[in-house]
């Protein structure tokens, strides 16, 4: 029976790329690509290390999304996973993390129930960049009754493939834990670097199977997922004000402008 | 909640798909039509020029008055409370008052052997610690804390439960607001429970419409607000049907009090129950990082190096930059993502937030994600070859040349400020 990798990830607007409309103070989206989030993209090369290592692997991607959300498993695929299934369905749409986690769990519940056996390892990418709230991976966890590490900077999966070793990353440090499977792991970036996708992997990508389900699919009690079923819900949204903006310094030379910087410093009891 | 079209005042002129922040509406038949990306944050209704676009609230109210006093996880480490801790003892008490005089702050202290952490967190501002004490709770686990919180809070019920977004917090909130069934908002940067409150926070710093917000709104429902899509947007978010409401904050942001010495408070010890087995990792060692403390959080002074450093040798500059005014080095994630520098120098959104007295931002052009980090700085020193770097639009004084000229100037120069600044004004 092979070794079953689960990862989740996530579909996402190129923050970096992200402009605001100074006079409308609005988000400039066009030409803003979407991209496989980048903490997932650790997550995955993860599990195609494993997969690479070990005979016998299989790996999963698992995402929720608009139908577009393909492309980006399409990617996935492309870099070597054998398999995605994208749950896709108006009743989900502007769920927040608790909604957003019941309704990956009833996917991934569906796919163990099609698959007969459980998922032994599940990664997913700390947070995505659009939110940054780190909620959904442990939310999934949870509610599959996993343990979890997040934060994870190096992973050592043992010969038996019965328990992994990991390095968790902390503020002050870090902490080496062991963890029996399954379990849920998030990566960061420093876990490692993704491997591109290969032009074997664009062409197998038409032969491995890319499932597409909807909430009836996957039978998620609808009561669940979607706004209605979400704890928290957005009470406003603005952009932040700009500040108003400050004085260039300009001088005959350098070493003038610098003499204005100090004695403005001074001068304002900045310094 | 649902955004809604009125169908008859709508003139179909798309402004409001240019303004959505989700790609949620899109035109049909000369008609917005809302998708089902929509999150009903609100943006199109402001931005409707025939009002054409309306939001419904939900009805029905769940009673959630079973639920009180204000909850803040005091996180410890090695018997030692970390600052962020006491920032929202501070800052918990602040709304706690704001929601009536008798709603308690309360700090949670869990591990072995941190009873004396009590008296810490009575003097930054606690009203009650509820002591959590086993051998299995010494170091943070997932499973450990997250069972004996969740069976403290649905034996206590508080209102409001705040976590810092640390490492740990972030790891154990979300599988508390799971286990809860509750909402969970990350990484706040403000928050409020009066609308009246909120209003005027608004106000100064942002650009929202407060005009359709009752000042008079006896409501005290948390109002969580935070950076999304790095910074380019805040979202105030709430969580009107269920209880505990549940926010973790960024380290940094909220204020301390002034702490008083040999204040006092109620203790209770609450006993957990709590089994090996219900803990499913293992931690094999704990190591401190033997690494440079780069407390950007507590600096006063932060010089900050960019892409425009061209190298990492360009970081020897800003450090003895540092060094001369008694600064930290900071750093923007391009130089950062270079391999220049450590991770934990970087300041933005996926970085650190900071506050210092004076920032110096040198060869940062200003990307949104480093303003969302830094922007409330007191003041802020660019020095940028480019002109047009947006860095410029937050500076208090702008420089436009060579870092590698300035610099060195500044540092040559910086002891004779006093003097400089005499002679001018004579």
């Amino acid at each position: 029976m092979a070794f079953n990798i689960l990862v989740c990830a996530k579909q996402v607007p190129d923050t970096n790329v992200i402009k605001i409309n100074p006079k409308t103070g609005t988000l400039i989206r066009e030409g803003v690509p979407s991209i496989l989030n980048n903490d997932d993209a650790n997550a995955l090369e993860e599990a195609l290390k494993i997969k690479d290592e070990f005979d016998d692997v299989h790996v999963t991607v698992v995402s929720m999304g608009p139908p577009q959300a393909q492309d980006m498993l399409m990617e996935c695929i492309a870099m070597g996973a054998d398999e995605s299934i994208l749950i896709s369905d108006r009743a989900v749409g502007g769920s927040d993390t608790q909604a957003t986690s019941n309704a990956l769990v009833a996917t991934i519940k569906k796919a163990e129930e099609k698959m007969g056996k459980k998922f032994d390892l599940v990664f997913a990418g700390r947070q995505a960049i659009d939110g940054d709230t780190a909620q959904v991976g442990p939310q999934i966890a949870e509610k599959l009754d996993l343990p979890q590490v997040t934060y994870v900077e190096e992973c050592t999966l043992s010969a038996d493939k019965s328990e992994v070793t990991v390095k968790r990353n902390m503020e002050d440090g870090y902490e080496i834990i062991k963890v029996k499977l399954p379990c849920m792991l998030t990566a960061i970036k420093e876990l490692n670097t993704p491997r591109y996708m290969t032009i074997e992997g664009i062409f197998s990508a038409k032969e491995k199977p890319m499932h597409v389900w909807s909430a009836a699919d996957v039978e998620v009690d609808l009561d669940t997922v979607g706004l209605e079923a979400s704890p928290t819900n957005v009470f406003r949204s603005f952009t932040p004000a700009p500040k108003g903006k400050g004085e260039i310094l300009t001088g005959n030379s350098d070493k003038e402008v610098v003499e204005k910087l100090l004695i403005g410093l001074k001068g304002k009891h900045v310094i | 909640m649902a955004i809604n079209v009125i169908k008859d005042k709508c003139k179909g002129c798309g402004i409001c798909v240019k303004a959505c922040p989700f790609s949620a509406i899109t035109m049909k038949d000369k008609v917005a039509e809302i998708g089902s990306a929509c999150t009903a944050c609100g943006v199109c209704v402001s931005k409707c020029p025939f009002e054409a676009i309306e939001k419904t609230e939900d009805e029905d109210v769940v009673d959630l008055s079973a639920y009180k006093d204000i909850w803040v996880f005091a996180e410890q480490r090695d018997g030692k409370l970390m600052n962020v801790a006491l920032e929202l003892i501070g800052e918990g008490k602040r709304l706690a008052k704001e929601i009536s005089d008798e709603t308690k702050l309360c700090a949670v202290v869990v591990g072995d052997g941190v009873a004396h952490l009590a008296d810490e967190c009575y003097a930054y501002g606690a009203d009650e610690v509820i002591l959590i004490q086993d051998p299995l709770l010494k170091n943070y686990t997932t499973d450990g804390y997250a069972k004996v919180i969740t069976d403290a809070i649905n034996e206590f019920k508080p209102e409001i439960v705040l976590y810092g977004a640390t490492h740990i917090g972030r790891d154990l909130a979300p599988r508390i607001a799971a286990r809860c069934n509750t909402g969970l908002t990350a990484d706040c940067t403000r928050l409020d429970v009066r609308v009246s409150s909120y209003i005027e926070y608004a106000k100064k710093n942002t650009t929202l419409d407060t005009s359709t917000l009752d000042p008079n709104d006896p409501s005290t429902g948390i109002k969580q607000t935070r950076p999304a899509f790095g910074g380019n947007l805040m979202a105030t978010i709430i969580c009107p049907k269920t209880r505990p409401q549940m926010s973790t904050v960024r380290p940094g942001v909220m204020q301390k009090r002034e702490p008083v010495e040999g204040a006092k408070g109620e203790l209770v010890e609450y006993k957990p129950t709590i089994a090996a087995s219900d803990i499913r990792t293992e931690i094999v060692e704990i190591v401190k990082s033997t690494k440079e403390l780069v407390s950007l959080t507590d600096a006063e002074i932060i010089c900050s190096g960019g892409r425009g450093l061209g190298n990492e040798d360009g970081f020897k500059l800003i450090k003895e930059f540092a060094d001369k005014v008694g600064g930290v080095v900071g750093a923007s994630r391009a130089a950062v993502d270079a391999g220049w520098i450590d991770h934990s120098h970087q300041v933005g959104q996926t970085g650190t937030t900071v506050k210092p007295k004076i920032y110096f931002a040198c060869g940062i052009s200003g990307a949104i994600q480093h303003l969302a980090g830094m922007q409330t700085s007191d003041f802020i020193v660019a020095i940028n070859k480019d002109a047009d770097a947006p860095i410029f639009e937050v500076a208090d004084f702008g420089i436009v040349g060579d870092l590698y000229k300035i610099v060195p100037l500044i540092i040559e120069m910086w002891d004779d400020a006093e003097a400089l600044y005499d002679a001018s004004t004579k």
